[in-house]
């Protein structure tokens, strides 16, 4: 059975190729949006039989499934092969889930776009490459996947190229779209650095050999340089795709992509390629504990900063993309203190409740002739029945509340945070929470509740298509009991010892990893677990009052004003994102094309290279020219010049015998 | 062995043929040419079949004296590495000659023999197996390329040709007295039977000449072939003449002629001065990763597309050379693919820009902006190449760039990581020079009113991109096609490479074999003799 495998990722690839020769002639949106929906579809069905199996007959040990060989030279041999595990399903579950159901929503959505079928194509040829990342059982099959989803990101960022999009030095969607692919690529150098030590030293590439030889003698390897290097490198890799400091720039100009786009792979998905990388490399993460404090401290402080930014955005997606930042920043800092499986089930939970904000953002942009600005929104929950509701849903599952899938999720994050890290990483997790809850309710009431503050001679707010409400339907759904999957033994263990679904599938995955960080899988209740949790609910309650208190109730927003107002530097600096986009120009980026320019090019090339070889031409014709006045033409001249040399030659033979 | 034979010579036939065709049978003579390139082509197809890639040596060899005074002959033959970028040559010169039918307006009689006298002598190039040949051939190149370059060149172009005659010239002047002195030395000293130029007998000896001649020889080589390739910082005539070249002669400068500096440089330098080699490698990986820095640092901020293509390949080739001097055989192979696909995505962008340029008559970045909505399908191919050279995973581009890095990586040799790690970042440049480009001109509305009508490519231009497109994905998904053949004579030089290393007496066969060498010879003396 998994040794097809590879249907799950044909599937898609046969979509993409298809759309992208043929797609322009079919001329029918149905036509297209089935067929690309189709695959991806099929291929859920397809990965959603491997995870019955799965359940049935657990596996100890991945299945290795070789294709051919891609790359071979000497004793350097690479295939192209798939590991399937209980990582890589619950991954390919929720690429194909989501993606589904997201390409059922851009039949809606991008009805009536002269690239509808070049949509479909490329949302194809993400799915594919994001399913050769996660399946992928060696590095390099996972970089390809890797660049790919780089690919197709920059491909449908830049989707409406001739659009214009707000950003720092950026006026067109086509420069988001370079300078997503330009960070990422910065990531990728740690990538490709980290593959050629890790090909040095264990001699393969696979992640299942590199997993045994570590197995057999993990504190051999425990914090060698070699390993933290290592480590370090693919975190590198991991900030890039994962958007975390510093290299977190890109993601929120991402957002000039098309919503789905913004909502499949800036969300759900391609973003957590990341955390997916370090939970693949487990065990050699937990054998380098400097990289996981570094891990914890990025992704806390990652999670801390983008909230800050977040409060103050009025852009619809703006907000939403500063919390996937932040959010993802929960999942690192998860990783940093070794809860791996809080970390995958925050990416699953994510997903539903992620990406069902952002499709829901589109139908509020569909039915709002694209106005983003939420100050210029509001009421618009009577004219959008649906898209409130399951607006509504995500918002109270990203903010933690009770029984909704963040809650389960953040708060195993949380308490794992306070239990295996520290209290400061706690606090700023906790204190991120809070705003995380602050700035989604603001956005809800913003947009949905209080006054109409949108011009009404030119928009005319309407519910979205069928097409795209259903999928929003699917995902509030998943976002209200999808955290089910993952209950915490401490509100289950009067039922069952092991009452988390997740941690008891992932647990062949991580085993290694959690013996070599001690950590023995038994629970046991402590006190401290329920007061976090009641701490974290009543945090994201008293956001939530606030935001109503500020937003809905007062429909001048004299609160927020004022302390606007109050604190206007500090303002600015939020609102500009900390400058990081400007620090990177001035430091980096011009001095580094005033450099190329006026001194390699115009100094080097020209001045001393060329100004090197010209000159010899020159000295070539200038003493050819003085030479050529030897040649006079008159007789005696030459007389002279013999009767000279007769002298000197016969002078040497006399005095050289 | 006739199609050997065949392969090189079609061209030269054809090329004569042509001299005697009335000029103002343009057509005619357009598609004589395209019809000999294609023959080459097809001919050149049985050379891959018979081709037997588990043997390492050299394949298909004639061996004919020519001079026997020299003991100079017409001795040709091909091992892996030949075979690919011969494969190559007759693979990009149909398409070049194609480019040709839409850039070469003037004086097409002389255009279409000097093409086909190239195509014959960058054949020759790959496939001679004596020094002496390898030189003619080596020389002859410049004769078609000056014309092509001066005649039906850019705005520069007499400028362009000049320069790029001299530096070139210079280098194989360095070249022909290496020659000279190898041959001497070898015939003389080594295998006591006199001068000679047969690269086979001097491949063997070679390696046992004493280093601190071997280095002097080692340069006398470099220098020529680091001109060609071109190595920092040699690079400057390439600039100059790939911007002013005609597109088809940008093409065949990319695409094969930089190619022969870099077989050159594994064809003689490693193959004769291993030792030599290993003692400069980390100087030559120097210069190589400054190389791929600067090229696309320079690259990033030219205004000219074709310019910005030019500099681009002076990085790329950077990798290239790093491969070789790795001197492991994954970093061989690399550098051998690297060749092969630095020549189809550098060649496939010349060929794109120079279909623009045919529309719009400039090459100015700043005269274009939002080409895509007009120029959809050539958008498309744009990227195709463009990802290919940003070394995408799953295109021809990254399995080049990831063998030589690798290569340098482990290579005992270099023995510094510092290379590899410096290299890479060429990945970061490589995508920022470019994706920066391609969004100037693609990307944003269509402003400029002289961009209104531009027309998508038509049936000749697909016909001509098609082809490479499927190499550049071929070789990214499934490269052991081409890999394995090239894969056993790589393996060769570096057990030869290994040897010299750690045994430092570098062929230990080479008694044996001058003795076996000396009995023929003597017995062919003694015969000649009688004869008398």
């Amino acid at each position: 059975m998994y040794n097809f495998v590879w249907l799950i990722t044909l599937l898609p690839l046969i979509g993409f190729v298809f759309l992208g020769l043929f797609g322009n002639r079919l001329k029918n949106e149905k036509l297209i949006g089935t067929i690309g929906s189709a695959t991806v579809g099929l291929s859920f069905i397809f990965a959603f039989t491997l995870f019955l199996d799965m359940l049935q007959h657990p596996l100890e040990k991945p299945v290795i499934v070789n294709l051919f060989t891609w790359i071979q030279a000497g004793n350097f041999s690479i295939p192209i092969s798939y590991q399937v595990d209980q990582l890589s399903i619950i991954y390919s579950l929720v690429i194909t889930g989501v993606g589904f159901l997201i390409h059922i929503y851009s039949i809606g959505y991008m009805h009536g776009d002269r690239g509808f079928f070049r949509f479909f194509s490329y949302l194809n040829l993400f799915i594919f490459m994001m399913l050769n990342l996660v399946l992928g059982s060696n590095f390099l099959l996972t970089f390809l996947g890797w660049e790919g989803v780089g690919l197709s990101s920059y491909l449908l960022i830049g989707f409406w190229y001739d659009r214009k999009f707000e950003g720092v030095r950026i006026t067109w969607t086509g420069q988001a779209a370079n300078k997503a692919f330009i960070v990422n690529r910065i990531g990728d150098f740690g990538f490709l650095v980290a593959m050629f030590m890790i090909y040095v030293n264990f001699n393969t590439l696979s992640y299942q050999e590199l997993h045994e030889t570590l197995a057999l003698n993990p504190f051999a390897y425990a914090s060698t340089p070699v390993i933290v290097g290592i480590t370090l490198l693919l975190f590198m890799a991991a900030t890039g795709k994962s958007a975390q400091l510093p290299l977190a720039i890109w993601l929120p100009d991402a957002m000039a992509g098309p919503t789905p786009v913004s909502a499949l792979i800036h969300a759900a998905t391609m973003v957590t390629a990341g955390i997916f990388l370090l939970a693949r490399n487990s065990l050699l993460f937990s054998l380098a504990p400097t990289t996981m404090i570094v891990i914890a401290v990025i992704g806390t402080l990652t999670a801390f900063f983008s909230a800050t930014i977040g409060t103050v955005q009025n852009g619809i997606k703006k907000v939403l993309a500063y919390s996937t930042v932040s959010q993802l920043g929960f999942m690192f800092a998860a990783l940093g203190v070794g809860a791996y499986t809080a970390a995958v089930f925050h990416v699953m939970t994510h997903a539903f409740f992620k990406g069902l904000l952002f499709l829901g953002a589109g139908s509020v942009m569909h039915g709002m002739h694209n106005e983003e600005n939420i100050k210029k929104m509001g009421g618009l929950k009577k004219y959008m029945p649906s898209t409130y509701k399951t607006f509504y849903v995500a918002t109270l599952a990203i903010s933690g509340i009770p029984l909704f899938s963040g809650f389960f999720s953040k708060d195993e994050i949380m308490w794992q945070s306070f239990h295996e890290g520290n209290v400061l990483i706690w606090t700023i997790l906790a204190m991120s929470a809070l705003m995380t809850a602050f700035y989604m309710f603001r956005l809800v009431n913003l947009v949905f509740e209080g006054k109409e503050r949108f011009d009404h001679k030119h928009i005319h707010p309407h519910e979205s298509p069928k097409t795209m409400t259903f999928p929003l339907i699917v995902l509030a759904v998943l976002s209200a009991f999808g955290g089910f999957l993952g209950i915490p033994y401490a509100l289950g263990f009067w039922f069952s010892h092991h009452p988390n679904f997740l941690d008891n599938f992932l647990h062949p995955i991580f085993k290694d990893a959690n013996m070599v960080l001690g950590r023995s899988g038994l629970h046991h209740l402590a006190a401290a677990e329920y007061i976090l949790m009641a701490v974290s609910v009543g945090i994201a309650l008293f956001s939530i009052w606030v935001a109503y208190r500020w937003y809905k109730k007062d429909q001048n927003w004299t609160s927020p004003r004022k302390i606007t107002n109050s604190i206007k530097p500090i303002h600015k600096v939020l609102w500009n994102k900390y400058y990081l986009d400007e620090i990177y120009f001035s430091v980096i980026i011009d001095p580094l094309l005033t450099t190329a320019r006026s001194l390699l090019w115009k100094v080097v090339d020209v001045k001393i290279i060329d100004g090197l070889v010209n000159g010899l031409a020159k000295i070539t014709i200038e003493f050819g020219e003085r030479i050529r006045k030897i040649q006079t033409g008159f007789a005696q001249t030459y007389a002279v010049y013999m009767l000279a040399g007769a002298v000197v030659l016969i002078t040497w033979i006399i005095f050289s015998f | 062995m006739t199609a050997l034979l065949l392969t090189l010579f079609l061209p030269l036939i054809g090329a004569l043929l042509v001299l005697f065709v009335d000029k103002t049978l343009e057509k005619f003579i357009r598609y004589f040419t395209l019809g000999t390139s294609i023959l080459t082509f097809l001919v050149s197809l049985a050379l891959l079949f018979a081709f037997d890639p588990n043997n390492p040596n050299i394949q298909f060899y004639i061996n004919q004296i020519w001079i026997s005074s020299l003991d100079t002959g017409f001795r040709i033959g091909m091992d892996g590495m030949s075979l690919l970028i011969v494969m190559l040559t007759t693979f990009l010169s149909p398409i070049a000659i194609l480019a040709s039918f839409d850039s070469i307006h003037h004086r097409q009689k002389e255009y279409y023999f000097m093409i086909l006298i190239l195509q014959f002598a960058m054949t020759g190039v790959f496939i001679a197996m004596d020094t002496f040949l390898f030189y003619i051939f080596w020389e002859l190149i410049l004769i078609p390329m000056y014309f092509i370059i001066g005649i039906w060149g850019g705005k520069n172009k007499i400028y362009a040709t000049v320069k790029f005659f001299i530096f070139t010239i210079v280098g194989s002047l360095f070249m022909l007295l290496g020659i000279i002195w190898l041959s001497q030395y070898v015939g003389n000293h080594i295998l006591t039977t006199g001068f000679t130029t047969d690269y086979l007998l001097i491949k063997d000896a070679a390696p046992s000449i004493p280093l601190n001649y071997q280095a002097w020889l080692f340069w006398a080589f470099a220098v020529s072939f680091f001109i060609k390739v071109p190595l920092f910082p040699f690079h400057t005539w390439l600039p100059d003449a790939h911007t002013e070249a005609p597109t088809p002669g940008s093409v065949i400068l990319a695409g094969v002629l930089l190619k022969m500096g870099t077989y050159g440089l594994i064809r003689f330098n490693l193959e004769f001065f291993p030792q030599a080699s290993m003692e400069f490698s980390s100087i030559i990986s120097w210069l190589a990763v400054v190389g791929i820095i600067y090229g696309a640092l320079v690259a990033a901020i030219q205004t000219d597309i074709k310019r910005l293509v030019a500099y681009s390949s002076v990085s790329h080739l950077g990798f290239v050379v790093l491969g070789i001097f790795s001197m492991t055989a994954i970093g061989l192979q690399g550098a051998i693919i690297q060749m092969v696909n630095h020549g189809l995505s550098t060649g496939m962008l010349f060929l794109l820009v120079g279909m623009i340029y045919e529309r719009r008559h400039t090459r100015d970045i700043a005269e274009y902006g939002g080409i895509a909505r007009i120029m959809p399908v050539y958008a498309t191919f744009f990227a195709i190449a463009m990802f290919s050279s940003v070394g995408l995973p799953g295109l021809n581009g990254f399995v080049g760039e990831y063998m030589t890095l690798i290569g340098a990586f482990t290579s005992p040799i270099l023995n510094n990581w510092a290379y590899t790690i410096v290299a890479a970042t060429g990945v970061i440049f490589a995508a920022v020079y470019l994706l920066w480009m391609f969004q100037r001109v693609f990307f944003g509305t269509n402003d400029n009113p002289a961009n209104h009508t531009l027309k998508d490519l038509t049936k000749r231009e697909w016909t001509i991109l098609i082809p490479i497109v499927i190499f550049i994905v071929w070789i990214g998904i499934y490269p052991s096609t081409f890999t394995n053949i090239s894969e056993n004579s790589t393996r060769k030089l570096v057990n030869k490479i290994e040897q010299v290393k750690f045994n430092r007496t570098p062929y230990p066969e080479l008694d044996k074999y001058i003795d076996n060498l000396k009995t023929d010879k003597s017995v062919q003396n003694k015969q000649n003799n009688n004869g008398k």
